[in-house]
């Protein structure tokens, strides 16, 4: 109790002093003159709720947490009752936007690109323990490059898709190699560094990338060929002639979103089908330690090269998807910024964890525009959050189960 | 063939102003357990370092069967049979002791892409076979009760055990043990000497070893290697090492 108390108070302390240059001085004008004046009333309210709350309401509340920590596993199921659970998930995703609104399936093919970013990253920090900051520059060359072979080239969506995904995959090859050597903070500022060359390549080489205007008019993927537009030129035929409906908007955006689901589940697929290879095997264990691995004849070079290939080339996908979707790319939308958030999906997720990664990616696309009346918070709250996840659950929200592979003991 | 397996020749390694190992000769004989002795900074792990490729000798030249491996990257010396364990046990503490064992076996595995995710048939047999031999290896080793379990979570004991398992799923020539013996209790001494006399019988494999225990080093070795401030005092039989002069005194001083 005693302990209890002098936390609260320290707390109480603490907070007083925190919050006394925000909220405790006001400015009064009078004439000429400004002046600070102190409010006492306000600060000593905020201590005192400070106080209250670490005082009375923490204990009750680390005792109720304490109590859920022992059953927190998730059940147990079969192989067969998954796979039947994975099948029903799949279906009513795919025909969940016949009966809801634009808005929503908007939001949704959003969170499917998140989806597979967040597995593409997954593959380079969850699994191969490498701390990449500048993903989102693998992100905008995939971007851009759908939108430069279409402007320059007239290319199509299904065309270039592939070689957006190379083309990122190069540039993650690329990468690798000079940063092949560091490990944990210096990576991750080589890695930093990267994600901002990148996008000021992309504002500065005006003539060929438009610069901070961007590339626009980029045409949306067509269906086996049949363009989904209203109008288009003669000798066309589009896919709502095609079926003979009506042209609406909704059918546009419901194609994206099946889209991307397809985009995210082939991603899904093959990162979990990786992990349970010899390749995957080898990226968890260079993350833990790269020393006995070269011990035992594995060539670190070529698995960390393999894991940034492979993130980086889910991340183009991810971008040839996201111009096609926005029909823009400007080099806004690559900022550091968006790094970090897929970054925080890996984590908040739980680093390695697949499912983890899917519902981190569902939680911080959908609550901010659920939460859109406190977008001026958006970043506090998002800042709370993960605090809050790392006091609580720093190993994610669905940390990993092991083992993926079992022998009958 | 010759009956020389792993032949040292005038290994210096110099870390700036300090020499840790001043031109050591030895050689490694098939089938032979083959010990490194000396007091604490003898050089004896540098030696270990050198010949595994964790580090670039200075001078000197190490080949293994004949092939010059001087200076080759660690993963390259695996290659060619050859595997160590660590002082302090390194093994991948997140995976499952299985995965262990399945990691440890890459370099002999279909690796190939698209074959992992088609599942061909090959890519099918292959993760079969490694399974059938890390479960061979965990019988041997008495710890298949704990395949699934993550290694770090392991018994001081059994992770040794996993340790040397590891190095042998690889199918190596030369085995190199660097105090294997550390923080075992003297059952489990016992138990690692009938280890590593039976991995030389069944399996054909050379051991070097290094080692303070000197029960274990006097059971186990064939010929042993005195090691004092980096230089060679003298290399022998057991029966020798135990009762010259020189080492006496490297051991306990002068009187």
């Amino acid at each position: 109790m005693g302990n209890h108390f002098k936390n609260a108070l320290f707390a109480a302390i603490m907070a007083g002093i925190i919050i006394a240059p925000i909220f405790g001085v006001n400015i009064v004008r009078a004439g000429m003159q400004t002046t600070l004046q102190p409010e006492w009333g306000i600060l000593f309210m905020g201590m005192g709720i400070v106080f209250v709350f670490q005082f009375l309401v923490r204990p009750v509340l680390a005792k109720a947490f304490a109590r859920k920590q022992t059953r927190r596993a998730l059940p147990v199921m079969s192989d067969r009752v998954r796979r039947g659970m994975i099948f029903l998930l799949i279906v009513i995703a795919l025909i969940w936007p016949m009966f809801t609104g634009r808005a929503q399936v908007d939001i949704a093919t959003l969170v499917l690109i998140y989806v597979m970013l967040g597995l593409g990253l997954n593959i380079v920090v969850g699994f191969a323990g490498l701390l990449d900051l500048g993903f989102v520059g693998f992100y905008a060359v995939g971007a851009y490059t759908y939108a430069l072979l279409y402007h320059w080239a007239g290319w199509g969506f299904w065309e270039a898709l592939p070689l957006a995904g190379a083309m990122s995959a190069a540039f993650g090859f690329a990468l690798g190699f000079p940063v092949l050597r560091l490990r944990g903070d210096y990576l991750a500022i080589v890695t930093l560094g990267f994600g901002e060359i990148i996008r000021l390549l992309l504002i500065n080489l005006y003539s060929f990338t438009g610069g901070p205007d961007g590339i626009s008019g980029i045409p949306k993927p067509s269906v086996f060929g049949f363009p989904m537009v209203r109008r288009v030129p003669e000798g066309v035929t589009t896919f709502h002639e095609l079926m003979g409906w009506n042209y609406s908007t909704q059918d546009v955006i419901v194609f994206l979103y099946l889209m991307a689901l397809c985009l995210a589940l082939v991603t899904l697929f093959v990162s979990n089908r990786v992990i349970r290879m010899p390749i995957g095997r080898a990226w968890e264990a260079l993350r833990e330690d790269e020393i006995a691995c070269r011990s035992l004849g594995l060539n670190p070079t070529r698995i960390k090269l393999s894991a940034f290939t492979m993130g980086a080339m889910f991340a183009g996908f991810g971008g040839a998807f996201f111009a096609a979707r926005q029909g823009l790319v400007n080099p806004e939308s690559f900022t550091f910024i968006e790094s970090a958030l897929i970054l925080a999906i890996v984590v908040l997720g739980g680093m390695g964890s697949q499912v983890g990664v899917i519902l981190a990616a569902v939680v911080l696309t959908v609550v901010p525009e659920i939460a859109r009346e406190f977008a001026e918070y958006r970043m506090l709250i998002f800042g709370l959050v993960m605090v809050l996840m790392m006091m609580w659950r720093p190993q994610g929200l669905l940390p990993v189960k092991r083992p993926q592979v079992e022998l009958k003991t | 063939m010759s009956d020389v397996l792993l032949e040292v020749s005038g290994l210096t390694m110099r870390f700036g102003g300090l020499l840790a190992v001043d031109t050591v000769e030895f050689n490694v004989r098939r089938d032979e357990v083959f010990a490194i002795i000396g007091p604490n900074g003898a050089g004896k792990t540098t030696v270990f370092n050198c010949v595994g490729g964790f580090y670039k000798p200075s001078t000197g030249t190490i080949r293994m069967d004949g092939k010059e491996i001087t200076g080759m990257p660690s993963h390259k010396v695996a290659l060619h049979g050859l595997v160590r364990t660590f002082q302090n046990v390194r093994l991948f503490k997140q995976l499952t002791v299985l995965e262990n064992l399945l990691v440890a076996q890459h370099a002999q595995m279909e690796t190939n892409l698209l074959k992992g995710l088609l599942k061909t048939p090959g890519y099918r047999a292959s993760e079969r076979d490694a399974l059938r031999r890390a479960a061979e290896w965990l019988d041997f080793m008495g710890i298949r009760q704990y395949a699934n379990r993550e290694a770090g979570n392991l018994a001081y004991g059994h992770q040794r055990r996993l340790e040397i398992a590891r190095c042998m799923i690889t199918k190596p020539r030369l085995l190199m043990l660097d105090e294997p013996a550390a923080g075992l209790n003297p059952q489990e001494k016992h138990e690692l000497q009938l280890l590593i006399d039976q991995l030389r019988r069944e399996f054909g494999v050379a051991v070097l070893l290094i080692e303070h225990d000197m029960s274990l080093v006097m059971g186990v070795s064939d010929r042993i290697l005195v090691m004092e401030q980096g230089k060679p005092i003298m290399t022998g039989l057991p029966a020798e090492v135990r009762t010259d002069p020189r080492v006496i005194k490297a051991y306990l001083g002068e009187e």
